[in-house]
């Protein structure tokens, strides 16, 4: 299939990014209400990789994710109302409100899954694309990790497993530069380079800036079609960067492992900001960005409602679902 | 009826189940190696070919978390570590993976998976290649542990297992992979969560599994001779645990003695002890339990001789609580690191 960045695939990923953004603005604003018992790993800063990666998706390729996946479900059109009310605990909740925000589920457009430890759905996905194989089409299975994932052992086997096996696993690495408060130099060595790395493992890899669309676009169509094409494992490697706290609605440049000058020099970085400047570039009429974004934010708005007045799971569910 | 060890049993169970659904597939360190993980696994990949029955790296680990996302897809995995210790690399797999996927995700997909870890006992097998751990296992809600003993159950067990909707980990002991028995014509499902009265008795409950199973036969035989009748009830699954069987037996006995094959601190004896105690009124005795020392198995032969026990533990542990003034000594060929004289090692 022939990709190219054009009107209607920018504007595709600009209500993405759009959808993300206030989606997780929405959540980081509502959060001191303590109606969102449970930890929040909020995307906003790194909108643009899952959002730009989702334009080559369909339904049937598969997605595992992270304790940090909103935005991962979001692009690969997980249910809205669904994920909200799952971080409420509600019942109507795509997890029927056992999991939270950190296990998230949406078997409708491929999306099976998100773990709170890391590196653990690694292998799962390369499960996943293993049954793919058996399939005539050219679906592959999607495996969003960070780059605290890389220093996992499981890593290493799952990589190794996909190369050895031929399997059709995109891995999609985004690099934050912090595993909780903990900076890369503290965990792997000064000129290690995950890219490199992972190519002599036997998985052909590229490394990309993760804030910019059209280079996350080239990148991402490159992985895509390589997995498609030649059934074989692919490594993108995104350099991107997490504005708020680890976990919760915070900025926390004032608590000393980070600088407000580093955040800074990233957020002029923003990608809703790139968006934007792509749209001007493509000409594209204010008023056609303004309608699509008001639609955003009314299903923004309406998933919050929902998961409002949604009852909470009852007693009997405690013990559901342990063994099917 | 042609009699086959429990290898060969396991090997045509895996073969009917591969058969019955092309939705199965066989992998794990050496399934396809020469030696097929014990026979166990041998000509599968002849007849079912390399796309379902494989070899694989050594990462226990990513495999198990390539065998619960197969499984999410409709492939029904079973997995062969060659010693459950092995398996103790991939707990994260199996503990935060397997086990919760169906509850953490509100029931939306299930991780109908087998995973198979062989036991090993005596010759040197020593800290790391012999532990029964099935209570780490059966400790985890939504993990199922199935434990086969004699080679009758086994293809049962193990059918059952395999088409079982939900993770199970399926122990095997080395030691009985060469104990005799028939492969039945037709394979049942629905056999977990069921222990099995081996034997009626009406004087004392036998409560054992694994290979304490094989041990509380023989003592059985030998309590017989002191006029004691013993009803022999193997667990055959830890967890669920069929505590219905385990209780009904006490009622008519009043006496019990449960053989584990590991130490009892946290373990499947001392829960079945509790069991009976709070369901069992009036017992004549108190429960008694047969188990490890609460140690690693030693490597020396000279050492595992004090480390396992026998029928002779059991009858003679029985004969206290009847208050029978005699002790049974070990038969002086009877060697604790091995399962019987034909075996030569090496593993």
């Amino acid at each position: 299939m022939v990709y190219t960045l054009n009107k209607k695939a920018a504007l595709e990923i600009h209500k993405k990014i759009f959808l993300i953004r206030e989606t997780e603005e929405k959540i980081a604003g509502e959060y001191s209400n303590q109606k969102m018992r449970c930890p929040v790993h909020l995307s906003i800063g790194q909108e643009c990789v899952p959002a730009t990666l989702s334009h080559f998706l369909n339904n049937k390729d598969f997605a595992v994710s992270t304790h940090r996946g909103h935005a991962h479900y979001i692009a690969k059109n997980g249910n809205l109302k669904k994920m909200i009310a799952e971080i409420y605990g509600k019942v109507t909740g795509c997890s029927k409100g056992k999991g939270g925000s950190m296990h998230l589920i949406d078997k409708s457009v491929g999306f099976y899954g998100t773990s709170a430890i890391v590196g653990n759905s690694i292998p799962v996905g390369v499960g996943l694309s293993y049954t793919l194989l058996k399939l005539k089409n050219k679906n592959l299975s999607i495996v969003f990790l960070g780059e605290g994932a890389t220093e996992e052992g499981v890593f290493y086997e799952s990589l190794n497993l996909a190369a050895v096996k031929k399997l059709p696993t995109l891995f999609i690495c985004e690099n934050n530069s912090y595993s909780v408060y903990s900076p890369l130099n503290v965990r792997q060595p000064k000129n290690r380079n995950i890219k490199e790395m992972v190519k002599s493992i036997g998985v052909s890899s590229l490394e990309s800036d993760g804030n910019d669309i059209k280079k996350v676009f080239n990148a991402c169509k490159k992985g895509i079609d390589y997995v498609r094409n030649n059934r074989k494992p692919f490594f993108l490697l995104f350099n991107n960067y997490r504005w708020r706290e680890h976990c919760g609605p915070n900025y926390d440049n004032n608590i000393g492992y980070r600088t407000e000058n580093e955040f800074r020099s990233w957020k002029k970085r923003d990608p809703l900001l790139n968006s934007y400047n792509l749209l001007k570039r493509l000409k594209i009429n204010k008023s056609v960005i303004a309608k699509i974004e008001k639609k955003q934010t009314f299903k923004i708005n309406n998933a919050f409602k929902f998961a409002e007045k949604s009852n909470f799971p009852s007693k009997k569910e405690l013990l559901r679902d342990i063994y099917k | 009826m042609t009699k086959i060890p429990m290898s060969k049993i396991i090997n045509k169970t895996i073969s009917r189940a591969m058969h019955d659904s092309n939705k199965v597939i066989c992998f794990g360190l050496g399934v396809t190696d020469p030696k097929g993980v014990f026979g166990t696994t041998l000509s599968l990949e002849k007849k079912f070919g390399s796309k379902r029955v494989f070899d694989v790296p050594a990462s226990e680990n990513a495999l198990t978390g390539f065998a619960i996302g197969a499984s999410l897809n409709s492939s029904i995995p079973i997995l062969t570590h060659q010693r459950l210790d092995f398996a103790l690399l991939s707990l994260d797999q199996i503990i935060n993976g397997a086990a919760k996927w169906l509850y953490m995700f509100g029931g939306e997909l299930n991780v109908p998976i087998t995973i198979r870890m062989i036991i090993g006992r005596g010759w040197g097998q020593g800290p790391t290649h012999s532990q029964n751990l099935q209570s780490v296992f059966s400790h985890i809600p939504g993990l199922k542990v199935v434990s086969a003993s004699t080679p009758d159950n086994v293809a049962n067990l193990l059918y059952s297992s395999i088409f079982d909707p939900n993770p199970v980990i399926f122990l095997e002991h080395r030691w009985l992979h060469n104990s005799m028995g028939v492969f039945p014509k037709k394979l049942k499902t629905n056999e977990i969560g069921k222990c099995k009265v081996l034997k009626k008795g009406k004087d004392i409950t036998l409560i054992s599994l694994s290979y304490m199973t094989l041990e509380c036969i023989e003592a059985a035989k030998i309590l017989k001779r002191f006029k004691i009748e013993a009803d022999i009830i193997d667990l055959r699954t830890i967890s669920p645990l069929d505590e219905r069987t385990i209780i009904n037996s006490l009622k008519k006995t009043k006496r019990a003695l449960v053989a584990d094959t590991s130490n009892n601190f946290c373990g499947i004896s001392s829960t079945v002890a509790s069991i009976i105690n709070q369901n069992v009124d009036k017992l004549k005795n108190k429960v008694e339990i047969v188990s490890l020392p609460f140690c690693p198995e030693p490597t020396s032969y000279q050492l595992v001789k004090h480390f396992y026990n026998d029928r002779y533990t059991i009858v003679n542990k029985v004969l206290k609580m009847f208050k029978i003034d005699k002790k049974i000594k070990r038969d002086k060929s009877f060697k604790p690191d091995v399962p019987g004289n034909w075996f030569k090692g090496p593993f």
